[in-house]
């Protein structure tokens, strides 16, 4: 465990916990004056996007544990497309878009060559949303981490096809309303029993590293992307990144939402090695998934006209298997 | 070195020399003997340094490409039919990209049926792919095209590919010259990427384009394959000079001077024609035959300057583009154009049927006599095709054609 995890943030009404509370070895990397800011504003992302956050905090950190030398690979999608109408770029590294669902294997590409030039000091990032890296990059993904290719690979997820307008992928929860998945019919929104966890499944490659994360923890999110940056071979770092406009919630919301998610049991945020969980981040202030789906329009049809009492307790029987299965409540919980 | 070797073998060789520094390896018939023995080279260390990655598709294997090009990495994958169709996505953008991949496709026919023997409808399919297309005749060629094809990949910054005929080459074992290493440094200097993933000069690439810069950029390939025409000649002409031998080219004509017919093919199947041709002199019939060597860019002048002065003009073609015909044939015409001439097409050769001399003769002599059709199928059983749109004819549920043909052949054995 870092240092930075091994200090406590009581939150106190307020979830705000700042650098003054630490040492400046401590602090984050997001507060350096300095960082590398690799994605740089100006882009063209909705307000409050999840996702150019969460490419931010990850890219900052890769570069500040690899001395600045990171070559990102990046798979089509809105990350891709709002960062670079051309002539402008928001990208401050190294910085290749192929496909949509080769980001994988291209970043393995980029990582056998620097390996044949004996750049070994030049590190590999892999990204994509979840339609990239669940659906149609996964055979690539899988080839990736099945050969231990030394690529961290980062997968942002919003839970649907964001970029051509919130379609359903196998990242979208049960009954969220997605284009392809309307709030119509006997069982509005998508269905219960599809879907697919890709940590576990990347788990079950047993490669050296897999996280979760959400921009909600950006201490918890640097860490992860330190540790992983402190490893060879394949590595998987999925982080939970709210989407303003395909959930349907305010953008000064984006980082309450994950935390919610977070904090219901539905997004488990742990680490594993080798293919075994070795830590998880504690629940202490649990919350019903009510709380979480209940500012989402996406979700609106749970409530409206009246609330779909049986389908809630069938999302909160997901969050608590979810904490069962991972041991996620806090020993010492906050009222 | 001359050496009695497999076609596969001695291309893998002279990739090797190359020295590829990164080769992304899958599977499928005839390609497979290449990246196999690419595998030993590279693991025995006889090859390095380079990676050798066995990946989990076709697409893979280019995007892994894609990747190390883009970083500044000499990179080579090998495929043919099923292989190069799931890679389609990914030609189009390391083109796109103007990477100088080198990829060599052992053509083979695509199903459905799915047939492995040779054709070339797989890398037909790829003819506007932005990819350069490179044909070989014989074993000495398709080993002596890849050395060329690096230096004109690295040159123009665009992929090329080395077509050679799956099994008729790949699997033929004969008396091949094999390049040796020091020829091949002297020929092919080292890789000097004109756009590469470096953190201390970070560029972006792959950025989106819109209606404002797409024609332009689209022009620009074009524009290059364009500058190709000029390349492709030269670069062979330096081949021969640090070699010794003539290989590649545009085009290679044979006894086309004076000839009243020519006919126009790629690949292996020129080695028969040319000897049919030669038959057809010591006959006193008029007749030559052009090959061309690239297909993509297409050398209209070149085509123009060799057919312009014949008579008739039979096209010979190892694909069928379904519902008009020829695809070869198209480009002949469009480099004929303005000139009045009798022109036939001839698919012949799909899914590795045996073009033959004897069928050969029969055709051209018909061809002279005027007595072939404008698009004619060589050697086609029609009376099995006739009786299988008779039972398409007769029910609706006639079932699957393929399956109904195979049982009439087998029936009437
Ligand atoms: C082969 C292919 N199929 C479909 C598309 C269209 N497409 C582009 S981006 C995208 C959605 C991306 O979704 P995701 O990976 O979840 O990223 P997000 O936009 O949500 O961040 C789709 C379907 C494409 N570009 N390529
Ligand atoms: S649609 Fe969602 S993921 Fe895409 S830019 Fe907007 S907020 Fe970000
Ligand atoms: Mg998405």
């Amino acid at each position: 465990m870092s240092a930075a995890q091994q200090v406590n943030f009581y939150q106190v009404g307020t979830f705000a916990a700042g650098n003054r509370l630490l040492g400046p070895e401590l602090q984050s990397d997001q507060s350096d004056p300095a960082r590398a800011n690799a994605l740089t504003s100006g882009h063209r992302a909705c307000q409050g996007c999840g996702e150019a956050l969460g490419a931010r905090y990850v890219l900052d950190a890769a570069q500040r544990a690899a001395g600045g030398k990171v070559i990102a690979v990046n798979a089509t999608g809105c990350l891709e497309v709002f960062s670079t109408p051309y002539p402008e770029t928001s990208w401050q590294l190294p910085w290749l878009h192929s496909l949509f669902g080769n980001a994988p294997a291209v970043a393995a590409g980029v990582a056998a060559a620097l390996r044949a030039k004996g750049r070994t000091d030049v590190r590999v990032v892999g990204q994509g949303g979840d339609g990239g890296s669940v659906d149609i990059g996964f055979g690539c993904l899988s080839g990736m981490f099945e050969r231990g290719d030394d690529v961290l690979y980062v997968c942002y997820d919003n839970e649907a096809y964001m970029n051509t307008g919130v379609q359903r992928s196998g990242a979208t929860p049960p009954a969220a309303r997605t284009a392809t998945t309307q709030a119509v019919g006997e069982e509005p929104g998508a269905a219960f029993g599809q879907g697919k966890s890709l940590p576990l499944i990347a788990m079950a490659h047993e490669i050296p590293y897999v996280a979760t994360a959400t921009v909600a923890g950006l201490r918890d999110l640097e860490a992860k992307v330190h540790r992983a940056m402190g490893m060879r071979g394949a590595r998987y770092l999925h982080v939970l990144v709210p989407c303003p406009l395909g959930w349907g919630t305010a953008s000064c919301d984006t980082v309450r939402i994950a935390r919610l998610a977070e904090q219901s049991g539905l997004f488990p945020v742990f680490e594993a090695e080798h293919g075994e969980v070795t830590d998880v981040t504690p629940i202490r202030r649990r919350v019903p998934v009510e709380e979480y789906l209940r500012p989402q329009k996406r979700y609106a049809h749970l409530f409206e006209p009246e609330p779909h009492t049986d389908v809630i307790a069938r999302i909160q029987r997901t969050a608590d298997r979810n904490i069962a299965r991972f041991g996620l409540q806090a020993e010492e919980a906050v009222p | 070195m001359l050496k009695q070797t497999e076609g596969s073998r001695a291309v893998a060789e002279t990739v090797a020399y190359c020295r590829p520094e990164v080769i992304a390896a899958y599977p499928i018939s005839p390609q497979t003997h290449i990246v196999e023995e690419l595998s030993r080279l590279v693991k025995s260390g006889a090859l390095k340094p380079c990676e050798y990655v066995n990946v989990e598709s076709e697409f893979a294997a280019m995007s892994l490409c894609i990747g190390a090009s883009a970083a500044g990495a000499r990179a080579y994958t090998a495929t043919a039919s099923q292989g190069l169709l799931y890679m389609v996505e990914a030609l189009y953008n390391a083109s796109g990209l103007g990477l100088p991949i080198v990829m060599t496709v052992a053509n083979r026919a695509i199903g459905a049926p799915i047939n492995i023997w040779n054709d070339h409808s797989d890398a037909m399919s790829q003819r506007d792919s932005g990819w350069i297309q490179l044909y070989a005749r014989d074993n000495q060629e398709a080993a002596d095209l890849h050395p060329q094809a690096f230096r004109l990949a690295e040159e123009l910054s665009l992929p090329v590919m080395v077509c050679m005929d799956g099994f008729v080459l790949t699997h033929a074992w004969e008396r091949i010259e094999v390049p040796e290493q020091r020829q091949v440094d002297a020929f092919l200097p080292p890789y000097e990427p004109r756009q590469v993933l470096d953190p201390d000069e970070p560029v972006s690439i792959g950025a989106m384009v819109g209606p404002e810069a797409f024609t332009e950029v689209r022009y620009l390939a074009h524009a290059k394959q364009m500058q190709a025409l000029e390349a492709i000649p030269r670069v062979a002409e330096d081949f021969r000079r640090v070699f010794g031998r003539a290989s590649g080219g545009l085009v290679q004509p044979y006894l086309c001077e004076d000839a009243e017919t020519i006919v126009v093919a790629l690949g292996s199947v020129l080695g028969t024609i040319c000897d049919v041709v030669d038959e057809m002199r010591g006959r006193g019939v008029r007749i030559g035959a052009l090959g061309i060597t690239s297909f993509r860019p297409f050398p209209l002048d070149a085509v123009r300057k060799v057919l312009g002065g014949a008579r008739q003009v039979v096209v010979l073609e190892r694909a069928l583009a379904v519902g008009i015909g020829g695809i070869v044939s198209a480009n002949v015409r469009t480099a004929l154009s303005g000139i009045q001439l009798d022109g036939r097409t001839v698919i012949a050769g799909l899914g590795g049927r045996a073009i033959t001399k004897a069928s050969l003769h029969r055709l051209f002599d018909d061809a002279i006599a005027g007595r072939l059709e404008p698009l004619t199928f060589l050697d086609l059983d029609t009376g099995l095709v006739e009786r299988e749109l008779a039972r398409m004819a007769r029910t609706r549920r006639s079932g699957p054609s393929a399956e109904n043909i195979l049982r009439d052949v087998g029936s009437n054995r």
